[in-house]
């Protein structure tokens, strides 16, 4: 069964484009445009991976990756910023299977990512 | 005068962070050092202005007390004297008639009963109503003298009793006469007439004065001299100077004589006559002891005065130097507050301007990507087989262009991230190559090279990004501009390992280099050498930098040949240590 991955970005080109681009490599896609959508999606069906964008109107980044992995705590979130230097502020227990990249990231780098992030969880890796 | 001074204060209050002129400090340092001498010297000089006055009044008054006692005393004996010989002669005007009088025999036994008993009687007559001495016992042989119309004896016949002035008269000798006229029962009109030689007078006259310079003499209300006076010479000469009006009191005046002499009178009436008894004394001899005084006064006053001068001075000098060197301090600290809220702020622009680039960048990738997915991976990509390697280019270019562009927000945000101050490791040689970095272009416009030489295994030091950057982008600033538009002009950046626990980064120009003077003071705040475009404060801040971070920098230069800055750095920052 293909993968499933949540996307959840307010930039609609770019997340339509990287849906479309990781749909053509077999990844199973949903997408949505808001905080509240990403949580309520979330709820509806346990995603394999989240890709969440940090600034999005309706419910903030930092709420939804907090409300998400109150659901599930071992989720794994890849936060997608243009902003550099949130890793720092995200460096807590609780986001414990996150990871960050910065946009522009090139899809090798995204896909290496969540490779490796399913592969630690397969592996009981987890960061605590 | 107030308002001005005010005004003057506040003037000088009113800028606190601008740059405060050296000769503002000195007019202000002006100002105070003249405030306080006038506030400790005035009442200083008040002080001693009134009590000189009153010591002048005490002073004076002990020389007019005895003075003027000396005359009282002097005038009570004179008038005593007097007295006793007026109530004689009055007593035979009364006791014996006129035709006894007449008779020479008895008016011989009366004057010798007299003189027996009274020094200083001359003569002695007895003059009729016509005038004429009708009889006459003494030396001179007055009998039948007409003394008619003579004011003394028109007064004895008026008043019954008078006492002359001392007169030259008939004889040509100074001598008073005593007068005393008789109206008797029968109708003989009479007057008894005796003279008393004044020099009886001069004896009474206190001699201890020679020693005192006071001078002590009778005279007539008319200023004739009528005993001998030192100053003045013998009677009956007229006095040089004119004598106080007479009063009963005894009363003490000044007066300036006719040979310019300023004295001082103390004078005294003699009762029943014309006479007035003075003691006069110089008034040079007064101020003497004051003049003395008054040195001794106005040199303690003047070493005062100078004293107080001499600590408003050099008081003021300390204090307005303490502030001056305070305020230039504050002002530095704002001026580097403010700096670097600047660069604080141009780090926060950066960080806005990379985010908003990296979104459509991230757009811009992610459609070349798709773009060339569809090309590389579609099943029915044979169709575009014609154009399908030219495509692929296409895209990969889009991909590197946006690789370049993300290179730079990239270091955008790495500049915005390292305006917190933070240690964190990190590579120096890293720290290096990203600062110059930033001026390799303007190096490269002004066809100066750039050499970096380091050494092979230096450490990770820990130490404050950011701010280690603002040292190097300052010190080659500085560098660069030290080499003007020289044609071979090199910057050389050298890193070494400096003993076991430090680095040493030097930083070393061909430029003009700089004298002795500009290098020793390089490192104070606003020094600058560029006239107009620098604050002053570049290697200050750089230099305060570099000792926050518990390093060390040096400056070597020779005029002409260039100019070497040398930093050393701890590999571990004491700090960090102490936090850990």
């Amino acid at each position: 069964m293909a993968l499933q991955i949540l996307l959840a970005d307010d930039e609609k080109d770019f997340v339509d484009t990287l849906a479309e681009r990781l749909r053509i490599r077999d990844f199973s896609v949903r997408v949505v445009y808001n905080g509240l959508d990403a949580v309520a999606a979330v709820k509806e069906s346990r995603p394999a991976v989240v890709i969440l964008d940090l600034f999005m109107p309706g419910l903030p980044g930092d709420e939804t990756l907090r409300q998400i992995t109150a659901l599930y705590h071992d989720l794994p979130i890849i936060l997608l910023t243009g902003q550099a230097g949130v890793e720092e502020s995200f460096a807590s227990e609780e986001l414990a299977n996150c990871a960050c990249l910065t946009k522009p990231v090139a899809l090798s780098q995204l896909l290496e990512q969540i490779e490796s992030m399913l592969q630690g969880k397969a592996g009981g890796d987890r960061h605590v | 005068m107030l308002a001005s001074l005010k005004k003057r204060f506040l003037q000088f209050d009113g800028d606190p962070e601008g740059t405060i002129s050296t000769a503002s400090y000195r007019c202000f340092r002006r100002l105070l050092t003249g405030l306080m001498i006038v506030v400790s010297v005035t009442p200083l000089l008040t002080i001693s202005w009134f009590s000189h006055q009153q010591y002048v009044k005490t002073l004076e008054s002990e020389t007019t007390g005895p003075l003027s006692a000396l005359a009282r005393k002097t005038a009570t004996t004179i008038d005593l004297y007097l007295k006793e010989r007026s109530s004689t002669v009055s007593f035979i005007a009364h006791a014996y008639t006129f035709r006894e009088l007449l008779d020479q025999k008895n008016l011989h036994r009366v004057f010798l009963a007299l003189k027996s008993e009274y020094h200083g009687f001359v003569d002695m007559g007895v003059v009729n109503a016509e005038g004429v001495q009708v009889d006459y016992v003494g030396p001179y042989g007055l009998k039948n003298a007409n003394y008619a119309g003579q004011q003394w004896l028109e007064a004895a016949q008026i008043n019954g009793l008078y006492i002359s002035n001392s007169f030259l008269g008939l004889r040509g000798f100074p001598h008073m006469v005593i007068a005393v006229h008789r109206m008797e029962s029968n109708g003989d009109s009479w007057t008894l007439r005796v003279t008393i030689d004044t020099s009886r007078l001069q004896r009474l006259l206190p001699l201890m004065d020679q020693t005192q310079d006071t001078d002590i003499f009778l005279c007539d209300n008319a200023g004739n001299l009528q005993t001998n006076s030192r100053l003045y010479g013998k009677p009956i000469r007229k006095l040089p100077l004119t004598p106080p009006p007479p009063t009963h009191d005894t009363i003490v005046t000044s007066a300036t004589d006719g040979q310019g002499r300023r004295l001082l009178i103390a004078s005294a009436m003699i009762e029943g006559t014309d006479l007035q008894l003075l003691a006069v004394k110089p008034r040079l001899n007064v101020s003497e002891p004051l003049l003395a005084l008054r040195g001794e006064l106005v040199w303690v006053l003047c070493g005062g005065i100078i004293a107080i001068v001499l600590v408003s001075y050099f008081l003021m000098k300390i204090l307005v130097g303490r502030l001056e060197t305070s305020d230039r301090r504050r002002v530095a600290i704002f001026a580097q507050i403010e700096q670097d809220q600047k660069l604080s702020s141009i780090g926060r622009l950066a960080t806005g301007v990379a985010h908003e680039i990296n979104n459509p960048l991230a757009i811009i990738s992610e459609k070349a990507g798709l773009a060339h997915d569809l090309l590389s991976l579609s099943p029915d990509a044979d169709k575009y087989q014609k154009h399908r390697q030219h495509l692929l280019e296409l895209m990969d270019s889009i991909n590197s262009t946006v690789d370049r562009a993300k290179a730079i927000t990239r270091r955008m945000l790495g500049f915005a991230r390292r305006m917190e101050v933070s240690r964190q490791p990190l590579h120096i040689e890293d720290v290096i190559a990203e600062s110059s970095e930033f001026i390799e272009r303007a190096a490269r416009n002004r066809g100066i090279s750039l050499k970096t030489t380091m050494q092979d295994d230096l450490p990770e030091i820990i130490s404050d990004r950011g701010q280690l950057q603002q040292v190097f982008l300052n010190i080659l600033g500085n560098a660069i501009d030290a080499l003007g538009n020289r044609k071979d002009g090199t910057i050389e950046i050298g890193c070494r390992r400096h003993g076991q626990e430090s680095i040493q980064v030097s930083i070393a120009d061909n430029g003009q280099g700089m004298p002795e003077e500009v290098q020793s003071h390089i490192f104070e705040p606003f020094y600058s050498t560029k006239k107009d475009k620098g604050t002053g404060l570049g290697m200050f801040i750089t230099y305060g930098i570099v000792r926050r971070l518990g390093g060390k920098i040096e400056v070597r230069s020779r005029e002409g040949e260039g100019t070497t800055f040398i930093i050393t750095l701890p590999i571990e920052s004491h700090r960090e240590t102490v936090e850990e």
